[in-house]
């Protein structure tokens, strides 16, 4: 009697590892800012991931069997607290993070997961950055536990200095940025670039400011005014952009913005009509890249989170590049995700992504394209209910994004 | 000349805010002696009620009631918070008021999230005012300039013309002297601090839209209205009032300095050497900070502050 007790307990033991083992999921770490003055950032790009690993991944048979899911850990947007939530994460047996606001986030995190791989080969992490574009994250510092599936701002400069190259209305040209990597990298492409193709044209000022703390961009908008700059160069997100650009509008500043982000996140909001024909964006995507799925996928994401239009393509990108990985290698473990996101060639909505095995850069059709009235046809769609919406100006094929690296990677 | 008028207006816009941010500070710390360290976690209620009060009944009424309501929660605050910890002595008062600018923004996080919320310009007061050279000025940063002044006119009006401002003058510098004279002190502080809060809550109504509201809007200001404090003098209004402007010009023009450090010491006839990573920052960069470097030389070469009236 006793042992027969003993016995359905322990079967009634075994039976709920199984079963729990068979329920177990992949678990991504999100580690980005989700509250700070990128909160809003932070918060769009979670929902963004969930929504992508629930209908590109779970509804469609998960990872062999197993669901993907997304936890957020919120950084802050602060390199330290970055690498305190990397441990945290590693602590709750994720084995998987994704971050990408903020290249000085981003650098903290490699290094960290460098490190932890050195001292803990059996329990290595793989880092997926889906935003940070710093382009020394896949060159001098590239590893191989850190794949970038975002163009980086050399390749994202190349293709906005070649746009620059052939529009002979540009003539001096005002850099603003924010006063970190990132902010830094882009002055310096903009001006190397510029200065290789339109030696003509001169750089008439070039202004870092504070992250996420000037709440009034009025006395910079000013400066720019009183340069005569016809053209201003912004590497700017979140709220640093929207509120630029709401100054901007503000002053009737009448210079033309290149910028990577105006796409989303309040951006188009803050310019509304005075957007029209002023403002322009280098992405992977926009609302009106003809496409098969993306654009009932993100109508379907708009519908089902008011107020956060879907932006990142690149998310999903990376969301299915995963858990091809994974399925293919058979395996969860990092090491062998990792081997088979090398080389990895992705169809996706607008071509074809291709992850390089050298430096582990994600390769991809970009789009320029301005803010234009939405007319039904071109413009289909408008951005995040303004009337206005993104016109494609110029393609960059795969191919033509592609630029060396001086990447040595070293490996397992 | 267009570059100078413009920043001119910009700075007033924002020292004027500011003013209005530090005026209720000044008027609680010279009169109470309480450094109200959440006196900035008023400022982003009166943001986050106006917000709430536009989506039921619309701007114009949250512009009253917003800023009466934080008021009153000042008020309830002071009579059954601060004034308990005033027993215990100043240092108690200082740990309450700290903890209070933490907890009121975990309040804002349960309420509201951790996401700026969508508080917008009323459709009426979105548009160019006037253009000047070819700069446009927006209607809306002339509304809160006109909001500030108006409130500076007000609060001139009732600290010197009516009998209650009397009494709050009198119980500022001597309020053995008032209680014995019959007056209730405790009410008036009350009121005093009631006052106070509902004009950091005013600030926010008309802050808050102009700029962004979220959580964070009280740490970004609440260092600066000390600053202002220090600068302008204790239990000066009027010392606030320039020390505001002064420090709202000194943000806006220092980011409009192309000079480098190298640049200002070659000025004086110094040169410093070349490639050293400070000595290439610019003054627009630095620009943050001067507002903190111009309170340590006051503290240091003018204690009491520009118009000060007493040392401590």
């Amino acid at each position: 009697m006793k042992s027969s007790f003993v016995k359905r307990l322990t079967l009634a033991a075994s039976v709920m590892l199984i079963g729990g083992s068979a329920a177990a999921q992949v678990k991504i770490a999100y580690i980005d800012p989700l509250s700070g003055p990128f909160a809003n950032v932070g918060d769009a790009g979670l929902k963004g991931f969930k929504e992508a690993a629930e209908i590109l991944v779970n509804q469609k048979g998960g990872i062999m069997g197993q669901k993907l899911e997304f936890t957020g850990f919120d950084n802050k947007g602060s390199p330290q607290e970055t690498q305190i939530q990397l441990k945290a994460a590693i602590d709750q047996g994720f084995r998987f993070v994704t971050l990408g606001n903020g290249s000085g986030a981003a650098h903290s995190l490699i290094d960290a997961v460098n490190k932890w791989n050195a001292r803990n080969p059996d329990k290595t992490v793989l880092f997926f950055n889906y935003a940070a574009v710093d382009p020394t994250l896949t060159n001098e510092k590239c590893s191989f536990w850190h794949f970038r599936f975002d163009a980086n701002t050399e390749m994202k400069m190349e293709a906005i200095s070649n746009f620059m190259e052939k529009d002979k209305s540009i003539k001096k040209v005002f850099i603003i940025g924010q006063d970190y990597a990132h902010g830094h990298q882009v002055a310096k492409y903009t001006k190397e670039m510029l200065a290789k193709k339109r030696k003509d044209i001169k750089i008439v000022g070039e202004d870092l400011h504070p992250i996420g703390r000037v709440k009034d961009f009025a006395p910079y908008i000013a400066k720019i005014k009183a340069s005569g700059a016809d053209t201003v160069m912004t590497g700017n997100w979140g709220n640093d952009l929207s509120l630029l650009i709401k100054a901007a509008k503000d002053a009737g500043l009448k210079a033309r913005f290149f910028t990577y982000y105006a796409g989303g996140l309040g951006t188009p909001q803050a310019m509304g009509a005075a957007g029209e024909n002023q403002v322009l964006q280098l992405t992977e995507w926009h609302m009106n890249v003809p496409t098969k799925n993306t654009e009932k996928f993100a109508q379907d994401f708009n519908k089902k989170y008011p107020g956060i239009w879907f932006y990142y393509l690149r998310v999903n990108n990376m969301v299915e590049m995963v858990a091809k990985a994974m399925n293919t290698a058979k395996s969860t473990d990092p090491k062998a995700v990792a081997l088979a996101l090398e080389d990895m060639r992705f169809q996706n909505d607008t071509g074809e992504v291709w992850m390089r095995k050298s430096d582990h850069q994600a390769m991809q059709p970009l789009y320029i394209s301005i803010f234009s009235k939405a007319d039904g046809k071109t413009v289909k769609h408008d951005s995040e209910g303004t009337g206005y919406g993104w016109k494609t100006l110029a393609s960059i094929s795969q191919r033509d994004s592609q630029l060396p690296t001086s990447c040595i990677m070293e490996r397992p | 000349m267009e570059f100078v008028v413009m920043s001119l207006l910009n700075g007033i816009t924002y020292g004027l805010l500011l003013f209005m941010l530090s005026s209720g500070l000044t008027l609680i710390f010279s009169m109470m002696g309480i450094l109200n360290f959440a006196h900035a976690s008023f400022y982003m209620l009166g943001a986050y009620f106006a917000y709430q009060i536009s989506t039921w009944i619309g701007f114009w009424p949250g512009l009253l009631v917003a800023p009466l309501v934080v008021g009153a929660v000042g008020a309830a605050i002071e009579r059954y918070g601060l004034r308990r910890a005033h027993r215990f002595g100043h240092v108690a008062e200082l740990l309450f008021t700290f903890g209070l600018a933490f907890l009121v923004e975990e309040i804002v996080h349960l309420i509201w999230g951790k996401v700026a919320v969508d508080y917008r310009i009323p459709v009426e007061l979105d548009g160019t005012l006037f253009t000047l050279f070819d700069t446009s000025f927006p209607i809306y940063k002339g509304f809160m300039m006109l909001i500030s002044v108006g409130m500076l006119l007000a609060l001139y009006m009732l600290l010197t013309r009516t009998r209650i401002g009397l009494i709050i003058q009198a119980a500022l510098t001597k309020p053995d002297m008032v209680e014995a004279l019959g007056h209730n002190v405790p009410r008036i502080f009350m009121l005093v601090f009631g006052g106070g809060t509902a004009l950091a809550g005013l600030a926010g109504v008309i802050g808050g839209n102009a700029f962004v509201t979220e959580p964070g809007m009280a740490a970004a200001v609440g260092s600066i209205v000390f600053v202002v404090v220090v600068v302008g003098g204790l239990g000066s209004l009027g010392g606030a009032f320039v020390a505001s402007l002064l420090i709202g010009c000194i943000q806006t023009f220092s980011v409009a300095m192309t000079l480098s450090i190298t640049d200002v010491f070659a000025l004086v006839g110094i040169s410093l050497p070349e490639g050293s990573q400070v000595a290439r920052l610019t003054i627009t960069q630095l620009a943050p900070v001067l507002p903190y470097v111009l309170m340590v030389a006051i503290l240091i070469f003018r204690p009491r502050g520009l118009m000060g009236a007493r040392e401590s």
